[in-house]
């Protein structure tokens, strides 16, 4: 039987997967996709515990996380676009104006 | 036992599609194992029995969300693959793996609380879409509304930022002429 | 009555305030007035209560608490009785005229104002000292009139130093530092006595000490007169804590006539005197001090027989008659050390006054081998200075042969004759040496004249402020037995007795040896003085240098001292503690500088970082959740 503990392991492989992923990744665009993993792992947890619980909490919790996920990307990928028109790469090492 | 199946095969499944995105070299790899990634996790949820989460999670996530990445994607130079410089590659392996050896441990230790009262317990009788429906119109009416707002506010965020300095680059007068955007 | 109190203490404080405001004007002529006639108030309240207390009676005033705190309780309380009335209208007397001659001595100098709030001051202070009815009021009167004596030697402050060759004071500001350095040390001693006291007694009003001095051992009550007595002796110039006297010459000259003949040093005397039940209980001390006394009365008159400084000489007499002053209050003859040091402060302070016109005339050249002849343009000053130098050297019918005379008496009555022949010879030293100054400024060869001086008499307001003191100087002595039986309610009579013939031969021989001392001046010094070849002598030497004893702190104290000052400053302080301080400072700087190689605005990097402190996290979870 799957019990709520392997459902949380599942859930943690994949956040630290995506935490791999962000620290690692030195293309903005692949950084996104990076944070889009770390937050479905997280669905998952939530999803996992309301339905062990029987609480509907959890899902709710899920789902202003997707809700928030989305508009994030939008405002994310414009800024992205900016940055790209403004210095024409998307490399991570060219965004040190703030250093010291 | 098909629960159990389940379980395993798509576990499998997502952490393979996943690790593909993060260690692929070509953005566009990248872009699809994510948007494969995702539909594997709906599938999550419907062992789940949170029905309404899973079909929310296509349709938001692998449809818009990707969509949006794909967009995006469109604007950048992908066709070169992108040399990264990693300074320290083993860094970033090894806190990664250590926090997951951390929290699994963590994670797996049995829960010994036994009074755990659910906050908004799941109706027997009621399906998962109607269940939330409920939950959702009446307790969190207030976040809904907000995240409404939000969505708004973040939508002509985007249009704004990514449309407004199109013409710097393309240099396109007709365009200037047919809508009337300044410089 | 209580009032009359209030009011002598209070005025002095009333004017200095009020001349306070001024400090930084240019002159202002009404301050004078002012606080001459608020210090002329003072004296009226103390003459009041003197009157008052004639017959016995005690006013006693307690203005307010100070410190409660458990057991100790003192509070700040006043006295008028038979003692401190006398010193308090001795005070006021000589203050007040002091402020009026000031006016004229003052008048053309910049700091008027300051002066005559510094001046009030020191009589507040002085006041608070008779006036207090316990031993840490005096202490406050005490250190009072140490800053204002400090404040009015140092009154010339801007006068750069000169070597010791030139000017043996150095400068105003040296001697200031000195008079204050040198009670300090002995004030340490003072309190230690009035700890000592407190300690056995638990009270530090008179009283209670009286009373309370009756059941403790004997040794507790020497140590404790001893170290009381130490600080005496530092405020009135007893060997070894005598050169400040000497040096505090650097003042403007009526703060010498008020500080250092009439009011400051004879503090010391007071104290003695105040607490006379205590050395009552020790004699042996007292005799010590006596002892003390004579040894300081004769090494100060020797020195005074060859210095060519106008008011050092006068200085040096001071110190002589105080030592005077000392064997009386040693010897238990309290009331006589008292009467001494009113008549003193007479005919002295007047003597100081005078030294002051005659410096004024002479644009305040001190060297008396400049002067001489000065009789013609100064007569006034002239024939007061000659009164009180009469007095000082104690001739009948005047009233320094009344109390000098007593104190030999005493000295003879108590089988000390050792005392009795210093003090004897002291007589007629004392003698020789007012009257070789008065030969030598006022009378012979006017030397000035080669020097280019243009002397002039002093404003006749001055003349007439110091006529007063002068009558006083001439007829105090007639009030002796008035005074005695006055001041015996409180003080113990004296019972040493001698037989009247015994007494007039005393007199008779006394007087033979000032009338002689006074001779041998007048003949030497009208055919021209000593030669030359005496001052290459050793004896000269000796005297010139003060025994070389300036010389001998200079060396002993004054540079290990700041050898030692110096190394505290370089070594300890400059390389320890403020290296210390140094340090914390740098290393948190330093910290700081090192945690900035963090702050890369790489975006990579914060990420891991971040993901570093969610490891840091995660692990403090789990090995919270271990135990």
């Amino acid at each position: 039987m799957i019990t709520l503990s392997d459902y949380l392991v599942l859930s943690t492989i994949l956040f630290m997967i995506g935490l791999f992923g962000v620290v690692r990744r030195k293309n903005l665009l692949m950084l996104f996709f990076a944070t889009e993993i770390m937050l479905n792992a997280v669905n998952i947890g939530l999803a996992a515990i309301s339905n062990y619980y029987g609480d509907l909490t959890g899902q709710m919790f899920a789902f202003f996380i997707i809700a928030i996920a989305a508009s994030e990307v939008a405002v994310g990928l414009g800024l992205l676009i900016l940055w790209f028109k403004r210095k024409g790469t998307i490399d991570l090492d060219s965004l040190q104006s703030m250093k010291g | 036992m098909f629960e159990a199946v389940a379980f395993y095969l798509f576990s499998f499944l997502t952490i393979a599609m996943f690790s593909i995105t993060v260690m692929s070299k070509n953005a566009l790899y990248s872009l699809s194992s994510l948007a494969a990634g995702m539909i594997f996790i709906s599938a999550f949820f419907f062992l789940l029995n949170a029905d309404f989460l899973g079909v929310v999670q296509i349709i938001v996530y692998t449809g818009a969300v990707m969509a949006l990445y794909a967009f995006g994607m469109m604007f950048v130079d992908t066709t070169t693959d992108v040399v990264e410089k990693i300074a320290n590659p083993k860094l970033a392996f090894v806190l990664s793996a250590l926090s997951a050896i951390l929290v699994i441990i963590i994670v797996i230790s049995p829960i010994v609380a036994d009074n755990i009262q659910a906050l908004y317990p799941v109706s027997a009788n009621l399906g998962n879409a109607q269940d939330v429906g409920l939950v959702l119109f009446t307790k969190y009416l207030v976040p809904f509304e907000v995240a409404a707002v939000m969505l708004l506010v973040a939508m002509i965020g985007g249009i704004i930022l990514a449309g407004k300095k199109m013409d710097e680059i393309h240099n396109n007068s007709e365009l200037d002429d047919e809508f009337n955007l300044k410089v | 009555m209580e009032k009359y109190l209030y009011i002598a203490l209070f005025a002095p404080l009333v004017g200095s305030l009020i001349a306070a405001i001024f400090g930084n004007t240019p002159k202002k002529v009404f301050l004078g007035v002012i606080t001459s006639s608020l210090i002329f108030v003072s004296f009226l309240s103390s003459v009041l209560l003197m009157m008052w207390t004639f017959n016995g009676n005690v006013v006693k005033a307690e203005m307010m608490d100070w410190i409660t705190a458990g057991n100790f309780s003192i509070s700040f309380g006043f006295v008028a009785d038979q003692v401190s009335t006398t010193m308090m209208a001795v005070v006021s007397l000589v203050s007040g005229i002091v402020h009026v001659h000031s006016m004229g001595y003052m008048a053309h100098d910049k700091g008027y104002n300051r002066y005559f709030s510094y001046l009030s001051a020191f009589v507040f202070s002085m006041m608070i000292l008779v006036m207090s009815d316990n031993l840490l009021g005096l202490f406050i009167g005490w250190e009072g009139v140490g800053v204002c004596s400090w404040l009015l030697i140092g009154f010339w402050y801007h006068k750069k130093d000169e070597p010791v060759e030139v000017n043996s004071s150095i400068s105003p500001s040296w001697a200031a530092n000195e008079a204050f350095i040198m009670n300090r040390v002995a004030d340490l001693a003072m309190l230690v006595g009035i700890f000592i006291i407190f300690w056995n007694i638990g009270s530090v009003k008179y009283d209670d000490i009286f009373t309370g001095i009756q059941s403790l051992s004997t040794t507790t009550i020497v140590s404790a007169g001893v170290f009381l007595f130490i600080g005496a002796m530092g405020k009135s110039a007893q060997f070894p804590f005598h050169p400040w006297l000497a040096d505090a010459m650097e003042g403007p000259t009526p703060v010498s006539a008020l500080i250092h003949a009439a009011t400051m040093v004879t503090a010391g005397v007071f104290l003695v005197v105040r607490l006379s039940p205590l050395y009552e209980m020790i004699p042996e001390v007292g005799y010590g001090i006596a002892v003390l006394g004579a040894f300081v009365a004769m090494f100060a008159a020797t020195m005074g027989l060859v210095h060519n400084n106008l008011k050092k000489v006068i200085a040096y007499s001071t110190l002589s008659q105080l030592g005077y002053m000392f064997v009386a209050a040693g010897l238990g003859a309290y009331w006589i050390a008292l009467f001494h040091l009113a008549t003193h402060a007479f005919f002295k302070s007047v003597l100081f006054l005078g030294a002051g016109n005659v410096m004024h005339a002479m644009d305040d050249e001190l060297n008396i081998k400049k002067m001489g002849g000065l009789y013609k343009p100064m007569k006034h000053t002239a024939i007061i200075m000659i009164l009180a130098s009469v007095a000082l050297a104690g001739i009948y019918p005047f009233a320094g042969f009344f109390s000098k005379d007593m104190i030999l008496e005493v000295a003879f009555a108590e089988h000390s004759y050792l005392l009795w022949t210093i003090l004897w010879i002291t007589a007629g030293l004392t003698a020789f040496y007012s009257f070789r100054l008065i030969m030598l400024v006022f009378f012979g060869e006017e030397r000035y004249k080669a020097f280019g001086f243009h002397p002039h008499e002093a404003y006749r307001f001055q003349i007439i402020a110091m006529i007063p003191l002068t009558i006083l100087a001439v007829i105090a002595g007639f009030g002796e037995h008035s005074f005695m039986e006055y001041v015996s309610h409180i003080l113990p009579e004296y019972h040493g007795h001698v037989s009247s013939g015994t007494v007039m031969t005393l007199i008779a021989v006394t007087s033979a040896m000032a009338l002689s001392g006074i001779g041998f001046a007048v003949w030497k010094y009208s055919r021209g003085g000593f030669s030359k070849s005496w001052e290459n002598t050793f004896i000269h030497k000796l005297l010139i240098n003060q025994y070389y004893i300036p010389k001998f702190y200079d060396v002993v104290f004054s540079k290990p001292y700041k050898e030692l000052s110096t190394f505290a400053w370089k070594e300890i302080d400059m390389k320890i503690v403020d290296a210390t301080v140094d340090f914390i400072a740098t290393s948190i700087y330093d910290m700081g500088e090192s945690s900035r190689s963090m702050q890369t605005a790489n975006l990579s990097q914060a990420l891991k970082w971040m993901a570093f402190g969610l490891l840091v996290l995660v692990a403090l979870v789990f090995f919270a959740g271990l135990k």
